[in-house]
């Protein structure tokens, strides 16, 4: 999970690391897929967690989902 | 109930998070439903994507406030219209009817003009490369020759001795104005005495008069002052050549290159603060003329003014094909324009508008363009909220010299349409299909397929 587990988060989807000094901003849907990813949830728990709770089509979510991934790896996040 | 669904985005804060006009740039963009009144779905939906729109009503209206900055400062003042920065026959007609004449620089343009109506005489024909056969043509049909250099004065003085016919011609020149690089290349420079010895040229010959001088100092030039210099070096070399050689210099020419309100690619501040405003133009280049110019004495000014006039009267409508996220980070988009169509994305940073409000957090992107070349970038460093595939951005200003550089290469050119002042819409140039670009081609009998 990499940093993950280090960073303080709150709900407003501002995301802190301790160790690194650096500050991210989320939005909710953001927010939610960290959550899950900090519960060890793989990705396709996550995409199945997103089709229950948002309204969206499966092919934006699954796509929207490896983007924000591809992303948060970007940022050494994950 | 399941929530609204937003993109998932994540964008790092940096110091300095604010921009300078206190607005966050996470949450700031751009929305623009239509273009005069014309909503962007309808264009889009009538006459496809990626489409050019040019507006009636802004041509006229920049036209006009260009052109009364000057009139409404010197009594004897002319345009004409710089046919290489758009040669779309409706853009020139457009500006023939608010009194411009043709500025043309090849025999394309010059038979472009004339077939548009437009007399030799309201043409003012510049260029190095004048083929004899079009500079005859001009010649014959009286149009303003602008002599490039010692060549071209032979040729002329050749012709008006086998026509029999005196020609009334200007000459180009070229000087510094304090502006760099210094274009040197075209006309006859001044502080040497290349000029000087281009007029003696042509005082010696029986067939030439010279009316005219003419220069073109640089394009884009954000300095209004080096237009003062330009005028006050012209005029004083005016007077120099009426005093030793009995000519009488009716014009002066002072060429193009007042900007648009455009971003030239590196610069931080937005044109509107960057740019100068035309009147400071219209101030410095009249001032000139009256601290240089002897009492009575008011030489036509031309202005060849180009992108100033056109730039900022034309959209380029795009539709996103696709996203995907590069190795560092930034979101990339594909659009279905690219290079292709804005040849000025390699100066410019066009202002880019959403046709639609989107939600969710800005984040850094790229937008590519539909070539298979890693050239094809509109912009390398955007800041967007998550587009869905299919929305529409619209680039501006994109008028000048856009629909004369563009490139069939890969993909056809898109349909180009006039929004008139009446809002009807008017396609200017029709989209190209495989029968534009095939019709030129032979293939030799023996490699038949078919
Ligand atoms: C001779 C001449 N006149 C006018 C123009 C128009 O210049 P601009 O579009 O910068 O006003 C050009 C452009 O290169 C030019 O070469």
């Amino acid at each position: 999970m990499g940093r993950l587990n280090q960073l303080a988060i709150n709900d407003e989807g501002f995301i802190f690391d301790p160790l690194t000094g650096e500050s991210f901003t989320v939005n909710r849907t953001g927010l939610f897929i960290i959550k899950k990813l900090k519960e060890n949830k793989s990705e396709e728990e996550i995409l199945e967690d997103m089709l229950n709770e948002f309204n969206v089509s499966k092919d934006i979510a699954e796509k929207d989902l490896i983007d924000f991934i591809q992303k948060l790896k970007s940022y050494g996040l994950v | 109930m399941k929530k609204i669904y937003e993109k998932p985005v994540i964008t790092k804060v940096e110091t300095g998070f604010m921009n300078k006009f206190g607005e966050s740039p996470l949450y700031h963009r751009k929305i623009r439903k239509d273009i005069d009144g014309v909503s962007i779905e309808e264009l889009v939906s009538r006459f496809g994507s990626p489409l050019f729109v040019i507006s009636e009503k802004q041509l006229r209206n920049k036209y006009r406030t260009i052109y009364n900055a000057f009139a409404s400062r010197y009594p004897n003042v002319q345009f004409g219209w710089s046919y290489k920065t758009n040669y779309l026959k409706a853009v020139c007609a457009v500006l023939h009817q608010e009194g411009a004449l043709a500025e043309v620089v090849s025999g394309f343009e010059y038979e472009k003009a004339r077939k548009l109506g437009i007399e030799g005489k309201d043409i003012i024909f510049n260029g190095p490369h004048k083929k004899l056969e079009d500079l005859e043509i001009a010649i014959r049909e009286g149009a303003k020759i602008h002599i490039d250099h010692f060549d071209e004065i032979l040729d002329v003085e050749k012709i008006a001795e086998r026509l029999g016919k005196t020609v009334k011609v200007a000459i180009r020149l070229n000087m510094d104005a304090g502006i760099k690089p210094q274009w040197s290349r075209f006309g006859f420079n001044l502080e040497t005495g290349q000029a000087l010895d281009a007029v003696k040229r042509i005082a010696q010959s029986s067939w030439l008069i010279l009316n005219g001088l003419h220069a073109h100092i640089g394009t884009f030039i954000l300095d209004p002052n080096a237009y003062a210099k330009e005028v006050e070096k012209m005029v004083k070399f005016a007077y120099e050549v009426e005093d030793n050689f009995g000519f009488k210099i009716e014009y002066i020419d002072i060429g193009g290159g007042i900007p648009s309100k455009n971003k030239l690619k590196g610069t931080y501040l937005p044109p509107d603060i960057s740019v100068p405003p035309i009147d400071d133009y219209a101030e410095k280049i009249t001032e000139a003329l009256y601290s240089n110019l002897r009492p009575g004495d008011f030489p036509k000014l031309i202005l060849e003014t180009g992108r100033a006039i056109v730039d900022e009267a034309e959209y380029l409508i795009t539709t996103v094909f696709a996203s995907k996220r590069l190795p560092d980070g930034r979101k990339a988009y594909i659009c279905d324009a690219g290079v292709n169509l804005l040849f000025t994305a390699f100066w410019y940073k066009f202002n880019v508008e959403i046709d639609r409000e989107v939600y969710g957090v800005n984040e850094p992107s790229v937008l590519y363009g539909p070539l298979c070349m890693n050239i094809d970038i509109i912009d390398d460093g955007i800041l967007l909220p998550p587009l869905e595939r299919g929305t529409r951005l619209i680039f501006s200003p994109v008028g000048a010299y856009n629909n004369t550089q563009w490139m069939q290469f890969i993909e056809y050119r898109p349909n180009v349409v006039m929004i008139m002042e009446d809002r009807t819409v008017e396609v200017v140039r029709e989209k190209e299909d495989l029968t534009d670009i095939e019709r030129r081609e032979r293939l030799p009998e023996k490699l038949k397929l078919l």
